[in-house]
């Protein structure tokens, strides 16, 4: 058969890539999560000018706050799929038997959840920011909260995915569990602009957000590869 | 699906294996041992512990006791992932796929390259399938999903076969492709273990789950 393939050690990176490609696909494919997420964002976020009214001082205010809680709400209805999908379909058990092991199986699947689904809501946000009327000074720090803030939720939120995993009907207890570990991203991401917002210097703000989002890669990762082997027993 | 070698491993042995479900022990003192060119088919009454059994040996759920040897070049260790190939009772296919994407996937994480074209070509054609390749696997049959599924053995080149069910769904042509298959792997060196309720037509030993049910009563049952 495939003798190359097997005498010399498989690439490790390759076969990486490879996952963060298939899931990626997988998102953007029928029924994937990046069009749910971007959608509910985007409808969302626009119900607030009905919900409030359209005063546009108030509209500002609330800006960047709305705009980073629907952010949070959209990424976790994309997560309950994440790990649940090829558990049902039985590929979890394949690509956890893959030569990268759990560690590097996770940081894929995560990395391809931010990439596709996380990453597009940070991307969108300043555009729905300007329906939401968000002062001037607030567009690029809200996009760079956004980009900072943003690998958290996926990381986070594998866990609370890897956690319920075999839970039918697991969404709700997803969010439980997820939700209160994203406030600290919230507090941030919002901090850093309304800072903007109001001339003061975001960068504390941003820097705080960031260490979130390291602290989240190392915890997230390592939690999420525990609660995947729990979910495979 | 040629010249497979047997990658230098020349055994797997299990010593003294116990395992535990839910508070339930499946079954205790389990010992075997296997060499290169031979089928093990792993049989036992219903929840005798065949899949478990297979799942413990892929490193998915700890063992209460003993341990999972292979030898290899005279040396004992530890069964890696990338030592065998598992096939369960889901298929592992995104539907969303066509068959050919699947494959390519599949390859792809436990190897690092996609399949090579005639090799898949061949290994559909041994299955029946070669021309679903470009067709999207939602539109399959169950037996043609299990059938897909079988195929990574035909792919992916790995010195030990662990099968869960690989008959069910299949009539008996295909079953004897499978079984063709099979003896072929062990013709060039490999090790095959097949839990199956249906005979499989390859000559090999019979491990009974059975002889390794728990002799303690069942106290601690749901415990």
């Amino acid at each position: 058969m495939n003798d190359v393939q097997s005498h010399c050690s498989p690439s490790m990176s390759s076969i990486f890539w490879s996952l963060v490609r298939r899931d990626m696909r997988l998102a953007w494919s029928q029924g994937g999560a990046t069009f749910l997420a971007l959608g509910f964002f985007l409808i969302a976020v626009s119900l607030f000018p009905f919900g409030v009214g359209p005063e546009p001082s108030t509209l500002a205010r609330i800006a960047p706050g709305v705009l980073w809680v629907v952010a949070l709400l959209a990424a976790i209805l994309s997560l309950d799929r994440l790990y649940q999908a090829d558990f049902e379909d039985g590929s979890l058990d394949d690509i956890c038997l893959s030569p990268i092991g759990l560690t590097g199986v996770v940081t894929a699947k995560v990395l391809a959840h931010w990439l596709s689904t996380t990453m597009p809501i940070a991307v969108i946000a300043p555009a729905l920011a300007l329906m939401m009327n968000l002062p001037e000074g607030g567009y690029s720090i809200l996009f760079a909260s956004m980009m900072i803030g943003t690998p958290a939720l996926s990381l986070i939120g594998s866990f609370g995915a890897a956690l319920t995993v075999a839970v039918r009907r697991g969404g709700v207890l997803l969010f439980l569990i997820v939700l209160p570990l994203y406030i600290p991203t919230l507090i941030f991401g919002v901090g850093a602009v309304d800072a903007a917002v109001q001339m003061l210097n975001p960068v504390p703000h941003l820097s705080l957000l960031a260490a979130t989002s390291l602290i989240a890669a190392i915890v997230g990762i390592a939690a999420s590869v525990g609660a995947v082997k729990l979910a495979l027993e | 699906m040629d010249s497979t070698q047997n990658h230098g491993i020349s055994g797997l042995s299990a010593d003294s294996l116990s395992c535990r479900r839910g508070g339930r022990l499946v079954f205790e003192g389990l010992s075997f041992q296997t060499s290169a060119h031979s089928f093990t088919a792993i049989k036992g009454r219903n929840g005798a512990g065949k899949s478990t059994f297979l799942r413990l040996l892929a490193g998915f759920l700890p063992p209460v006791d003993g341990s999972v040897n292979v030898d290899e070049d005279c040396n004992q260790r530890s069964l890696e992932p990338t030592d065998f190939l598992l096939s369960g009772h889901l298929n592992g296919l995104k539907p969303a796929f066509t068959l050919r994407q699947n494959m390519d996937f599949l390859c792809k994480s436990m190897t690092g390259s996609p399949p090579d074209n005639d090799c898949l070509l061949e290994a559909a054609e041994h299955f029946g399938l070669a021309e679903l390749l470009t067709e999207k696997v939602q539109y399959f049959s169950s037996g043609q999903r299990h059938r897909s599924a079988l195929m990574r053995f035909a792919l992916i080149d790995r010195a030990i076969w662990l099968m869960d069910e690989p008959t069910v769904g299949l009539d008996s042509e295909n079953r004897a492709a499978l079984s063709q298959l099979i003896a072929q792997k062990i013709a060039n060196g490999g090790i095959v273990l097949a839990a199956s309720h249906d005979p499989i037509e390859v000559d090999g030993a019979i491990l009974n789950l059975d002889d390794f049910a728990p002799k303690t009563p069942a106290d601690e049952f749901w415990s």
